[in-house]
């Protein structure tokens, strides 16, 4: 395997600042935003390398818990940051935790336990990179699907009251609108599946071969991770619509969009 | 808002009793179909106009004088006038043993409003149905109502039998 010196990687980064530039000419006002996000990516990978390498030489289950923790609580935060119309109180955050914790706990410890059989089951070499591909996909679709439910009840808000009016359950009154959130948050993973190897090769994979593994064995690892993102995203998303439906209703089946924040009037 | 609160749909305080049910021994959506709401605006979920409707509402259609193939169109495509005639044959066909109507025929011509009234009025009788029709126009009050209330900035004003 080559092995990347200080020097290739700033070459790289020389890209990148030339891309700043350019950008600051064109005045995109996007300049200091690629140059904070370069910084990011900088700083917080040699941060998790570190972690990890210390990791993997003290394995301990509950080292390996406490950076899952941390990993779902801040998919959660964003999550919640990345919501136009928000639940008010904990809920919010609350919600896309819950599920993130749901579909990639269950779904990563299941790959661990029943699949990948390492030894311990919870050896960080797999568990901490399963767990963050599979919560990095689920935390797309679930953000996704919650948008899409708020803003769509928010803009019909009429149309289901009508059905409200009419005896329908809450359930019936949302049922279009809570199967296009669903749709739309398991959509990305669709088309991941559908273009992955002909229009794109997953990071995974890529990483893999250039590391020095037989492409088929990788294709193994990539074709699994693809399946368990996709069982984590799509159940994430199906939990996250189904009880954020419920949050927006009360047990007498009204509408309560005042559980949403108000987001001012140039928002709609 | 009396109405609404009425069928329950913001919270609100006090109790209801139609007929031998309480308010709240009733499931929300069960209630709403014995108190039948019919608001200002009538909202649609689906384009085509018969997807709203659980019976065929055919011969009700054409006594309020709208054409019979009219459950065939788009709902964008009909006029204010026609859609308020719909939901008022829309929500009929629940069988609310109450109807609390608002303005239900603010946007129609004078022989649509009469045809209108003729139908609640035949629904009233056949079914036993109590009505609360919340109404701006004098006449048409005078026309309809057994008992009138006046309700200014939120008061009882006058109550009183006709």
């Amino acid at each position: 395997m080559i092995l990347l010196d200080a020097w290739d990687l700033g070459l790289a980064a020389l890209l990148v600042l030339s891309l700043g530039f350019v950008s600051w000419r064109l005045r995109l006002g996007i300049t200091s935003q690629i140059l904070i996000a370069a910084l990011r990516t900088v700083i917080q990978l040699l941060l998790i390398g570190l972690i990890l390498k210390t990791l993997f030489g003290h394995v301990d289950l509950l080292w390996v818990a406490l950076i899952a923790v941390i990993m779902v609580l801040v998919a959660g935060r964003e999550i919640h940051a990345r919501q136009t119309r928000r639940f008010r109180g904990w809920w919010g955050f609350g919600m896309g935790t819950v599920s993130m914790f749901i579909s990639s706990f269950v779904v990563a410890i299941l790959a661990l336990v029943v699949l990948v059989q390492a030894d311990p089951w919870y050896h960080p070499r797999y568990a901490i990179p399963l767990l963050g591909m599979i919560m990095g996909n689920s935390m797309t679709g679930v953000s996704l699907a919650m948008d899409r439910l708020t803003h769509g009840i928010w803009q019909q808000r009429s149309q289901i009251e009508a059905r409200l009016i009419l005896g329908h359950s809450w359930n019936q009154a949302a049922e279009q609108i809570q199967r296009e959130a669903m749709r739309s948050g398991m959509m990305p993973m669709i088309n991941a599946m559908a273009a992955a190897g002909i229009v794109s090769l997953p990071g995974m994979m890529t990483g893999q071969i250039l590391a020095g593994s037989s492409p088929v064995e990788a294709v193994k690892y990539q074709i699994l991770v693809m399946f368990l993102i996709t069982a984590g995203a799509g159940f994430g998303t199906l939990a996250v619509v189904r009880v954020g439906t419920g949050r927006l209703f009360d047990d007498r089946h009204r509408l309560r969009l005042d559980r949403l924040k108000n987001i001012g009037q140039n928002g709609n | 808002m009396l109405l609404r609160a009425i069928a329950d749909l913001d919270p609100n305080l006090g109790e209801i009793k139609l007929g031998d049910h309480q308010r709240e021994e009733l499931s929300a959506p069960d209630w709403r179909k014995l108190a039948g709401y019919l608001p200002a605006e009538a909202f649609w979920w689906d384009d085509l106009v018969s997807a709203h409707f659980q019976f065929d509402a055919s011969e009700q259609v054409t006594s309020l004088g709208l054409p019979a193939n009219i459950l065939d169109r788009q709902i964008y495509r009909l006029s204010t006038g026609e859609r308020q005639r719909l939901a008022l044959i829309r929500l009929l066909q629940n069988k609310p043993a109450l109807l609390l109507l608002d303005e239900p025929t603010a946007s129609l011509d004078p022989a649509s409003v009469e045809k209108s009234e003729a139908l609640i009025n035949q629904y009233r009788q056949e079914q036993g149905a109590s009505v609360i029709w919340v109404s701006h126009d004098q006449q048409q009050l005078a026309r309809i109502a057994h008992s009138k209330m006046r309700i200014e900035e939120g008061m009882v004003l006058m109550k009183d039998q006709a």
